[in-house]
């Protein structure tokens, strides 16, 4: 059926997120006409977070109810090039979003900014401990832009987001009782640090016997009554333990349904449409400008809306296969080693340790907040010396008491060597459950030529396009950083006057496994850099080879990261907009010239 | 709303730990889903996989099975949240599900499986047999060291015991947890979803029982 033609708008923003909301606010401050593309239904706080039916656990975290459909559409996976990949059938350990507010409606809001090095990694690596360092087939890179550039744009987002933290330093001087690997900054934290839960209280005076230097995270999960530079309002959180799967009814985490689109929504300039999945990018025939996109509704419509510019602004994996749906760049082949749209997937490397103390205390994990908690960086970034030890990357290490609800804690059971069900494990599981606390190695995962996104060649989506296929598994260079990592977690809980550790480390020879949750931060496959060959993106997130698309998302990094991903997320948003408005929108074309 | 009204109440005497009255045993259910025999084995399994002791309630004092046959005319039970495209292709455990099989469909293969291994071997239905064989027999399942016709044992018991813990810790709304006994046991509060004032006191007690989203207490 032929796509019907709609009347030409400015900027069609694909995907209804943080990276889309962000630059539809910032394409209709510029006085264009913009146009938002959501694939799933409208969202708002006051419906899905409504007190107490939002507050179902069963509902939220193991019927997904604010979660991808995956019967429409999702990913098929394959652990190496030589296995067939096969679909991913049921929700297991990535959670993308879907609907209005995408997965920062659900997410939990861990707020952080890039560590500098991080974003110069190759770089650094190089000069600290020469080329021969990277092992073969890494794919390290540096991003092309610096902390000093993004600066400005951490500090625009975390006002937006209303983010609570303690600072320490600010231009140049030591100002409080934060991270002291943390960069300058050119402004406090909009809130101060939330509260630490018991546990993380625990922790940081553990940590810091230890020898370590704890700080509170930051936490996009308002300390304190808010109102962003929107004029969006947030109240303070009262540590209710439902934030990652779930909307706020408190509205104390920010979610582009609270913080941004609440003015979006009021402005003559903005229109959203829902159901509204989008099939591909149209391009011209010279296939160097894009014209508009087709979607498809939910009555099974297809609609052509053409657009001067085009913003991809979905979750990560959905901008790669758009990108490989649409012939935008030249999709990656790992054994010519060339081609760029699909290269350096990466994802992230967390494992969860667990610390019983003595029975005569309680816990307390019910009680949380998602972005809240104490970690230290001692061993992220390049905050240390790798040279000894052998690998690239790092881990930060915290306590992140999100809430820890009764389905998942009977699902968790008890210490190791405990039975999954019977007498054995109830003792257990409840033991684990009234006494013990969890230490995460929140580590960086480095991409690799090998690792990758294509599209598979069986598997379709409800639309009969293919799906993305993931090449996916753990390196030994990983591994070897988590497991450094977690000896030092075993450090922490000797301080704790532990009655029972379990550090929880990878193992070398085991496969990446689908099964279990682990994450949701996948990273990569159309990133951004200064080199072509190399990178999908420039350093605005404009295509090398379309230069009316802009594609924004953790798509972008080129491999992965010990932080949470949204911060920087949205601070790319910022500053890919900023120059789209101060310099795209005067005169479209490249903004790098080679 | 009753739910605000009984932490109020409960709020007046802080520092004194609060629980709640004997909880009722499951009400009678009349399975949607499941058949007679499909039903005794359920009964039979899930009180295994969360027996009663000291602790607390068994699986079906906690309204389990129940549970579950309501969960089979659901979305998720018909299988609608996951994607269940063809080809349908065999593939290493660590790649994740690949039957072509809804929840439903599941249970009711994996029942038929068991029933007919234990008549077969033990010559009786699961739910005859003694409950020390009856944990003998599910380990094996666990294992997935029991040939059913069809399914893998193993991927049946996984589905039959994570329905078994959604179903004894979830919201009473759902059909189990009944008299939020789970709950209790473990000192989760529920809907309480408020330590605004609590997340600092460290090592007292949280002293609030536990509350349903419908508004029923512990």
């Amino acid at each position: 059926m032929d796509a019907t033609r709609l009347k030409p708008v400015d900027v069609v923003v694909i995907g209804g997120g943080w990276a889309g909301s962000i630059m539809a606010k910032e394409m209709t401050e510029a006085g264009q006409k913009v146009v938002m593309l959501e694939r799933g239904p409208d969202r708002s706080t006051a419906v899905e977070g409504a007190y107490p039916g939002s507050i179902d656990e069963l509902e939220g975290n193991y019927r997904y109810r604010l979660f991808q459909d995956l019967s429409k559409n999702t990913v098929t996976i394959r652990n190496n090039m030589h296995q067939r990949a096969l679909p991913y059938r049921r929700m297991a350990a990535f959670l993308p979003g879907e609907g209005v507010g995408g997965a920062g409606l659900h997410w939990s809001g861990v707020h952080f900014r890039m560590p500098p090095d991080d974003l110069i990694l190759r770089s650094k690596v190089i000069e600290r401990y020469g080329k021969s360092f990277i092992p073969e087939g890494m794919n390290l890179q540096d991003y092309g832009v610096t902390y000093d550039e993004l600066e400005p744009f951490f500090d625009r987002a975390e006002k937006v987001f209303g983010t609570s933290g303690e600072p320490y330093m600010i231009n140049g001087q030591v100002v409080g009782k934060g991270n002291v690997f943390s960069p300058s900054r050119s402004q406090p934290f909009p809130l101060p640090a939330l509260k630490d839960v018991y546990t993380a209280h625990l922790f940081r005076k553990a940590a810091t016997e230890a020898g370590f230097h704890p700080y509170s995270l930051p936490a996009a999960n308002a300390s304190a009554q808010y109102t962003n530079p929107y004029g969006a309002q947030m109240g303070p959180c009262n540590f209710c333990g439902y934030c990652s799967g779930y909307a706020c009814y408190m509205y104390s985490k920010a979610s582009p349904n609270v913080n941004i689109l609440p003015v979006l929504r009021r402005d003559p300039l903005f229109e959203l449409r829902t159901h509204a999945h989008v099939l591909r990018v149209e391009m011209d025939s010279t296939k160097t400008r894009a014209t508009g996109v087709t979607y498809v509704d939910r009555d099974g419509r297809t609609w052509t809306q053409p657009a001067e510019l085009v913003i991809i602004s979905a979750f990560q994996f959905h901008n790669v296969r758009l990108m490989l749906l649409s012939g935008i760049g030249k999709p990656y082949d790992p054994v010519a080693n060339e081609g760029v749209v699909g290269r350096n997937f990466v994802y992230q490397n967390v494992t969860t340790s667990f610390v019983w103390l003595n029975k005569n205390i309680e816990t307390e994990q019910f009680v949380g907040t998602g972005g809240g908690g104490v970690a230290f960086d001692d061993f992220n970034s390049e905050n240390f010396d790798h040279g000894p030890l052998g690998f690239v990357g790092g881990s930060p290490v915290w306590v992140n008491q999100a809430g820890v609800k009764a389905i998942a804690a009977a699902q968790a059971g008890g210490p190791p060597g405990t039975p999954r069900w019977g007498s054995a494990w109830k003792k257990g599981m409840v033991d684990t459950y009234r006494h013990s606390l969890r230490i995460d190695a929140h580590g960086a995962n480095m991409a690799y030529r090998d690792v990758f996104l294509d599209l598979d060649p069986t598997w379709k989506d409800a639309y009969g396009l293919p799906l993305l296929r993931m090449t996916f598994d753990w390196k030994d260079n990983d591994i070897r950083m988590n497991r450094y990592v977690v000896d030092r977690i075993g450090e922490v809980a000797r301080a704790m006057d532990a009655r029972q550790v379990q550090l929880t480390k990878r193992e070398f020879g085991v496969p990446f496994d689908t099964r279990k949750y682990q994450t949701t931060h996948l990273g990569g496959g159309a990133v951004m850099g200064t080199d072509p060959t190399t990178s999908a993106l420039n350093r605005y997130l404009q295509s090398w080879d379309v230069p009316n698309v802009f594609v924004i998302g953790a798509n972008a990094f080129p491999q992965g990261t010990g932080y949470n991903p949204t911060g920087m997320v949205a601070a790319l948003a910022y500053w890919s907009a900023y120059h789209i408005r101060q310099t795209y929108l005067k005169n479209p074309g490249p903004l790098v010239s080679l | 709303m009753q739910v605000m009204a009984g932490a109020s109440a409960l709020v007046a005497t802080p520092g004194v730990v609060v629980r709640g009255h004997a909880a009722p045993s499951a009400p009678p259910h009349t399975p949607v889903f499941f058949n007679d025999a499909e039903w005794k084995f359920l009964n039979a399994a899930c009180a295994r996989l969360i027996p009663g002791d000291a602790l607390g309630p068994d699986a079906v004092a906690l309204g389990v099975p129940r549970f579950i046959d309501l969960q089979m005319d659901t979305p998720y039970g018909r299988g609608q949240l996951w994607y269940m495209h063809e080809p349908f292709v065999e593939g290493p455990a660590n790649l994740g599900y690949q039957l072509p099989h809804a929840p439903c469909e599941l249970y009711r293969r994996g029942i038929a499986g068991a029933n007919a291994w234990c008549l077969h071997h033990e010559g009786s239905d699961f739910a005859g047999l003694p409950a020390a064989r009856q944990d003998e027999i599910l380990t094996m399942m666990e294992k997935g060291e029991m040939a059913f016709d069809d399914i893998p044992s193993d991927m049946f018991f996984e589905q039959l015991l994570s329905n078994t813990m959604e179903g004894a810790f979830a919201d009473p709304v759902h059909g189990g947890n009944v008299g939020l006994k789970s709950w209790t046991m473990i000192g989760f509060p529920g809907a309480r979803a408020d330590f605004m004032d609590w997340v600092d006191q460290y090592g007292v007690t949280y002293p609030l029982g536990s509350v349903s989203i419908s508004g029923e207490t512990a």
